[in-house]
């Protein structure tokens, strides 16, 4: 494993693991999606995965919060390792936010409520301190002056960016991202992918599934590429897009590129 | 030729906009069409003039009695003259005034309850469904705080389709959602009870359900016990009504996308927080129409309880016009009740558009 240069705001990063994966498998039934997955993320790191569509991305990312179930292997967030015990399972959410491929906003909540729902009923803040922070993270992601509108009424990209400051509403210490530009029109994609950049530069430890390759040269401490459910190259940025190791890289390099 | 100057806007041809190009269009077109449009007209010719007349032209309005129905049309002193049985059943006279108050008091909450700016309006909201019910019993049934006590098989008429449409409606709703959300459970054994009961209750008719519970209840009862019979009736057609309410609410939680269900995993909340704050609130809102058509038909199914010797609006009705004064109006009877019932029945289908419309949140599906 190499150990990227890049570093995080505060100028360190943190030698203790925020996640780390251990030999982890999950099947769908008869089908093994995820063979021997290894991985650790220190704090504050920023970690890309890429791979060929089916390659086992997307449910490696959701296995991290639960919302798919591994089989054999261990998962530890944060200190606390996943198994059945709901109580964990609530915790470990708590602690990761998600953004979706497809924003998954809630369509009949404002932009604020939208915003406000976790921190009231999953956090039990007062209403009033939670609308603060749902206005404070809005402006953040620079749309305050949609917080009484509908998630309908917005752009994909708005939409996309509200989800974020959904996410961070929780104050979550991991960032999960499912493709989160790969639903949006080009001219849209570069709003959330400046929204991303910025929180990286918070050090926000964050693992993001994408394609959009002028962020992972930018951001990523490592460049993660699976295929067929495992893991088959991971380095830094620039190693991992001047000289791929494996054929099959090397094949979807020059293909998205 | 090409023509560089910008054309004026001209107005389209006399034939074929207003009120004559709406005729030509759609009634005149073509000469068989023009047959087909004075063959209906005719038709309603023949239906509306002796409808009307009927009605209203050769129809009799004031009086006391028969006598004074002479005219040939219809005979309205009949409703008139028997209004109280039909509102009331055969609830003491003396005692209207308490039926009238529970129903002032219901239509005083309903406006209220539209008032977005009234303060504690969540509070007036649980009153309406737990307190008022308790209030509203006690001042039908009596025997408290001296007033007399009225025996439930002296309930009846319109107020008495109310109350078990009501009890009916308030009470269904969310029994269905409970066992619409125990249909889709992940747990077996709740998975099972609720398909079971959904399917039990929804393969027998309720006019089986009700004579059952008449009947055949009391037979499995230990001797002594008795059991309101109105009671009995509201439980089979909340049981009964219920089964179908799950199904159309299983039908709006089928059109939440699973990504609804994942972000509100993601965000921490629990199984019931993400039911009661995301997924519920746009199912619901989704089937409305189909919850209100349930609300409708169960309005109307409360008229099978006359079966079971339970006076409703239709078999007070009926019982008018089998009374040897006034024998021979069944159709005014009949007439006045579809109009209750349709009356009741329009405005729930109005309000239920009005709360589409309000509760749209411009979100496309
Ligand atoms: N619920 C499921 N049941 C069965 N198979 C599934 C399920 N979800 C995903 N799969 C399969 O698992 C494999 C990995 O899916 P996954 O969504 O993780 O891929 P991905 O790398 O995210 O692809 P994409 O780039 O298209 O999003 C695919 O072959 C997919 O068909
Ligand atoms: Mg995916």
């Amino acid at each position: 494993m190499t150990k990227s240069d890049k570093t995080d705001a505060d100028g360190s990063v943190s030698d203790r693991p925020m996640i780390e994966i251990k030999g982890m498998h999950k099947w769908y039934g008869e089908f093994h999606v995820l063979k021997d997955i290894n991985l650790s993320v220190a704090k504050g790191e920023r970690i890309v995965v890429c791979g060929p569509s089916g390659s086992g991305k997307s449910t490696m990312i959701r296995c991290i919060n639960r919302l798919e179930e591994h089989q054999k292997g261990k998962i530890i967030v944060d200190g606390i390792e996943l198994n059945d015990d709901l109580k964990r399972i609530d915790r470990i959410r708590r602690e990761v936010g998600m953004v979706f491929q497809h924003f998954n906003l809630f369509p009949h909540l404002t932009v604020l409520e939208n915003c406000c729902l976790a921190p009231i009923w999953v956090r039990k803040m007062p209403r009033r301190k939670a609308e603060a922070i749902g206005m404070e993270y809005l402006e953040r992601v620079k749309i305050p002056e949609q917080a009484k509108k509908y998630p309908g009424q917005l752009s994909g990209g708005q939409q996309q960016r509200v989800a974020i400051a959904r996410s961070l509403c929780m104050s979550p210490s991991i960032m999960l991202f499912d493709e989160p530009t790969s639903a949006l029109d080009p001219e849209m994609i570069k709003e959330v992918l400046e929204t991303m950049i910025e929180l990286a530069e918070s050090g926000m430890t964050m693992i993001v599934v994408t394609h959009e390759m002028g962020f992972a040269k930018t951001v990523a401490n490592r460049v993660i590429f699976m295929d067929e459910g495992q893991i088959i190259e991971e380095n830094d940025p620039e190693s991992f897009f001047s000289a791929p190791e494996h054929d099959r890289t090397k094949l979807f390099l020059s293909q998205i590129m | 030729m090409i023509n560089n100057d910008s054309l004026p806007d001209l107005p389209p041809p006399r034939t074929s906009v207003g009120f004559i190009g709406w005729l030509r269009n759609n009634l005149f077109p073509s000469p068989l069409n023009t047959l087909l449009t004075l063959l209906a007209l005719y038709i309603i010719y023949l239906v509306v003039v002796p409808t009307v007349s009927w009605v209203f032209l050769n129809s009799d309005w004031v009086g006391e009695s028969r006598d004074a129905c002479t005219s040939g049309g219809a005979c309205w002193v009949f409703i008139s003259a028997r209004f109280n049985l039909f509102m009331y059943g055969f609830y003491p006279e003396s005692e209207y005034w308490r039926v009238n108050l529970v129903f002032a008091i219901l239509a005083l909450l309903l406006v209220l309850l539209h008032i977005k700016q009234l303060p504690r309006r969540g509070w007036l909201g649980a009153f309406a469904l737990i307190g008022y019910p308790i209030i509203a019993f006690y001042l039908f049934s009596g025997g408290i705080f001296g007033l007399e006590k009225v025996e439930t098989s002296r309930w009846g008429g319109l107020s008495l389709t109310l109350v078990l449409s009501g009890v009916g409606i308030v009470a269904s709703l969310p029994i269905g959602v409970i066992l619409a959300l125990g249909r889709n459970s992940q747990m077996p054994i709740v998975k099972a009870v609720s398909i079971v009961f959904i399917e039990f209750w929804r393969g027998v008719p309720l006019i089986t359900v009700l004579f059952m519970s008449s009947v055949m209840l009391p037979l499995f009862l230990p001797e002594g016990t008795s059991f309101d019979k109105l009671l009995r009736a509201m439980i089979g057609i909340v049981l009964f009504e219920s089964a179908y309410m799950a199904e159309v609410v299983r039908g709006g939680l089928a059109a939440i996308p699973r990504g609804q269900y994942e972000a509100a995993k993601a965000l921490g909340l629990s199984y019931w927080k993400s039911m009661s704050l995301i997924i519920l609130p746009q199912a619901l809102k989704l089937v409305i129409p189909g919850i209100v058509n349930t609300f409708i038909a169960l309005f109307k199914d409360t008229t099978l309880v006359l079966i079971i010797g339970l006076f409703d609006l239709l078999t007070t009705v009926e019982a008018g016009f089998k009374d040897s004064h006034w024998l021979g109006y069944a159709l005014e009877g009949y007439v006045f009740a579809a109009l209750v019932y349709w009356i009741f029945c329009f405005s729930m289908s109005r309000y239920s558009q009005n709360l589409e419309r309000k509760l749209h949140t411009g979100h496309a599906r």
